[in-house]
């Protein structure tokens, strides 16, 4: 069975929620396992939200430092600080204006979503667009048009809302050289 | 329509949808993290199904915990959910509850915020149930949380008792696939029987009542469907780990990955009290070392009643304050085990940036506002967003829900006493102050205590997930007032204002304070909504640019400390966040120098 642990981490706001919870209902459309952890309340305003997201077998909701076989960062700052939940091959999607080099063996993947978001006018849009370059690289347990048909089937009553879901996730996937 | 497909559910759900599949009618809640969710979904859920149910935001946790017991007591099942500290504020009707029974199932969900991550405090609820001598059940996941919601009802109903489920922050906050299964509508009415010497039992009776609790309990520690799981039953040894709640999960999961199935019996309790009689007896004499891995308190060692072979939070071998993460699980068991403790990496980082109010809250200018008309004033808060005024310098105490009042009151005479007089400026909000903060103000009243109290009025409970307060009213009934409620408890001074208007603001409070020097409480309403709040249309207001003349004073990013304004080291000067902010134009009055400059109309 596929197994994968994920962290999707951030700040209050950005929608961490959003797209965990879309993983997750996509990895229930394929018929597998999910378990995750999320922040709510205090943390949530402005503060670091995390979400931990394990897709396979298991019964923790938590990943334990070290075993994560990705991290999806929607600010650059956050990859120092979740790092260590990292295995030692693990990857990394991380929304960063300027690139900056990591240590060991593990592959970074950046994309400067905030003015991508931007530009298609829809700031709140950060979130999809990293989870289009995370998509991107082939690493998740899923692909980009499962996760595009989980988006349809959630927001299929709300279509002004879906089409700028959408873009956004294509522009994280096709708006960018691969690095 | 839901049935026979695995469906996304966090905890906080899929306890609602236990709820409404079991034929639960009524529930009442007041909102409080990491609970929040559970009232909400109860209400999504019997719409989904049709059912007719009364769900309610009640005004506090006592009152959700008496509508939901009347309901139970008219034959009805019934739940009431809230936060640990929210029990505390029902403890007086749940320790009487005890005693009088129930007679619809009546379950009464107490969420933990081991950490803690939202709360005050790491209390156990268990440790409440114990204290009222009530059966707790500890799920250790999502789906099992939905479980034994259907047992804890049936349970009620078979011994007559109220029934306490006791998830943490990793249940109701963990998100799993479930099944739905078919809603059973019961259809039952409501029927009120009335046995004043049980329901208004004297003490004579109280006694009487008090011994059948006790027979109760002895038969609900014998009760087969919550007994202890043996979760490796073909491993034989003289060592067994005994673990409860999401620990459990935790800990089932690095016996797998670590392979140490057969380095002890793991037994799950569901449980922890009662603990069953002979279970407890087996773990007596079936083993030489044991090991508990709960949280918060050791509720199961205590009762297990060996410290001589039994470990766990009251031995020290397991920390008695904190989350107990997946990752010290790995280390405990693998030192319980005798195995060379894997070369684990780091622990999970803490720190990065630390909650702020949303950019362009309204709070954020109040309390600025308050420190401008009151600099050398004393600041008792309370309980929800704006407890984070304490970055600005404007929050001195928070300690309970109401507080701020009670303590504003009791700094007054407490300086009186001893000959002097300082300004005091207490802060609470909407929701809190319908809560716990009519019976202080009235007695600040009655006591000729003098202090301002400003009333953060954004129309909402914001930090729980915006849900409703009394001032917005209910289908069914009216609205309730705060500057009514406000006169009737005898206060003579109460205006309202908006905080966003920063100059108008800073002289109300002013005017209020040489009220309150004088004359006794006075009260500000600072009515702006909340930013988050998705009822409200907010207007796309113009950001402001910062022009030339910033000097890089940092008073707009020290003293105000709104997250969109941001000091560029290279530049020296402040930039606005415009990612962040949400224009609300307060820092314009802000910048002692007028730097900060409506914009061009951009969103
Ligand atoms: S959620 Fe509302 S009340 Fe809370 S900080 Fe944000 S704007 Fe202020
Ligand atoms: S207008 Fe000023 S105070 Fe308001 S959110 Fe923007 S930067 Fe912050």
């Amino acid at each position: 069975m596929i197994s994968q642990q994920l962290l999707i981490s951030g700040v209050g706001g950005q929608g961490i929620l959003f797209i965990s919870r879309l993983l997750a209902e996509t990895s229930i459309a394929k018929g597998l396992p999910v378990i995750t952890s999320e922040t709510h309340g205090m943390a949530q305003r402005g503060g670091i939200v995390i979400s931990h997201l394990k897709v396979g077998d298991f019964s923790s909701p938590l990943v334990r430092p070290g075993q994560a076989d990705g991290l999806i960062a929607l600010k650059s700052g956050n990859v120092a600080l979740h790092r260590s939940f990292l295995r030692s091959c693990g990857w990394i999607a991380a929304n960063v204006s300027e690139p900056f080099p990591v240590s060991g063996e593990l592959e970074m993947t950046t994309i400067d979503a905030d003015a991508i978001a931007l530009k298609l006018g829809n700031p709140q849009a950060v979130n999809l667009v990293v989870l289009g370059r995370a998509l991107s690289t082939g690493s998740l347990f899923c692909t980009t048009e499962e996760v595009t048909m989980t988006l349809i089937h959630k927001l299929q009553e709300k279509p002004a809302l879906l089409e700028r879901a959408l873009t956004a996730l294509n522009a994280g996937t096709t708006d960018c050289p691969r690095s | 329509m839901l049935e026979n497909k695995p469906t996304l559910m966090q905890g906080n759900e899929a306890m609602a949808r236990g709820m409404v599949e079991n034929g639960c009618v009524v529930a009442a809640s007041y909102p409080g993290t990491p609970a929040s969710e559970i009232l909400s979904s109860i209400e999504t859920w019997g719409k989904t199904e049709g059912v007719t149910m009364h769900v309610e935001w009640a005004v506090n946790e006592k009152v959700a915990f008496e509508i939901a017991y009347a309901a139970s007591q008219s034959g009805l099942r019934a739940v009431t959910a809230m936060k640990q500290v929210g029990l505390n504020v029902a403890s007086d009707p749940l320790m009487s509850a005890a005693y009088l029974g129930t007679v619809g199932g009546f379950v009464i969900i107490s969420a933990d915020d081991p950490g803690p991550h939202s709360s005050q405090t790491e209390q156990d609820s268990r440790l409440m149930a114990m204290q009222a001598k009530l059966p707790v059940l500890d799920p250790s996941s999502p789906s099992e949380a939905r479980e034994l919601v259907g047992c804890a009802l049936r349970m009620s109903e078979e011994f007559e008792l109220p029934v306490m489920l006791r998830p943490t922050t990793r249940v109701c906050h963990a998100c799993q696939d479930i099944t739905p299964v078919p809603v059973q509508h019961l259809e039952r009415k409501a029927v009120f029987c009335k046995d004043p010497q049980r329901w208004a039992a004297t003490p004579k009776f109280r006694y009487e009542l008090h011994v059948e609790l006790n027979r109760k309990l002895s038969r609900i520690a014998a009760y087969a469907p919550t007994a202890p799981r043996r979760l490796n039953p073909s491993t034989m040894s003289r060592r067994a780990v005994v673990a409860s709640g999401v620990s459990a999960a935790h800990a089932s999961e690095v016996v797998s990955i670590s392979g140490l199935q057969d380095a002890f019996v793991f037994y799950q309790i569901l449980q922890p009290y009662p603990l069953h009689s002979d279970f407890v007896e087996e773990i007596r004499t079936a083993y030489d070392e044991v090991l508990v891995l709960e949280e918060t308190t050791g509720v199961i060692e205590m009762q297990l009643r060996d410290f001589l072979r039994v470990q766990g939070k009251l031995s020290g071998a397991v920390p008695e304050a904190g989350e107990l993460l997946p990752e010290m699980i790995e280390r405990i068991l693998c030192e319980f085990a005798g195995r060379a403790v894997a070369d684990l990496s780091e622990a999970a980082p803490v720190g990065g940036r630390r909650p702020t109010l949303c950019p362009g809250c309204p709070h954020r200018a109040s309390f600025y506002a308050i420190k401008k008309a009151a600099p050398q004033g004393i600041y008792p808060s309370d309980i929800g967003c704006y407890t984070l005024g304490v970055n600005l310098g404007a929050v001195d105490t928070v300690l309970c829900m109401g507080a701020a009042i009670g303590q504003a009151a009791g700094f007054y005479q407490a300086y009186r006493v001893s000959g002097q007089q300082r300004d005091i400026v207490a802060t609470v909000g909407d929701s809190t102050f319908f809560h716990a903060g009519i019976p202080p103000l009235i007695d600040a009243v009655v006591q000729g205590a003098r202090f301002v109290l400003v009333i953060l009025d954004n129309t909402t409970t914001a930090m729980t997930g915006n849900q409703p307060t009394p001032a917005q009213g209910t289908p069914s009934g009216k609205a309730v007032d705060i500057a009514s409620v406000v006169a009737g408890c005898g206060v003579e001074f109460c205006r309202s204002a908006d905080p966003l208007d920063l100059p108008a603001f800073t002289s109300l409070i002013k005017e209020a304070l040489a009220f309150s020097c004088k004359q006794g409480v006075a009260v500000v309403i600072a009515k702006s909504p909340c930013l988050v709040d998705k009822r409200i249309r907010h207007a796309k207001r113009p950001q402001p640019l910062v022009d030339s003349t910033c000097t890089g004073c940092k008073q707009c990013t020290d003293q105000f400390e709104c997250p969109a304004l941001v000091f560029d080291e290279v530049s020296r000067k402040v930039m606005v966040d415009i990612m962040n902010c949400s224009g609300c134009g307060v820092c314009l009055d802000v910048c002692p120098l007028k730097a900060i400059k409506l914009g061009e109309g951009q969103p």
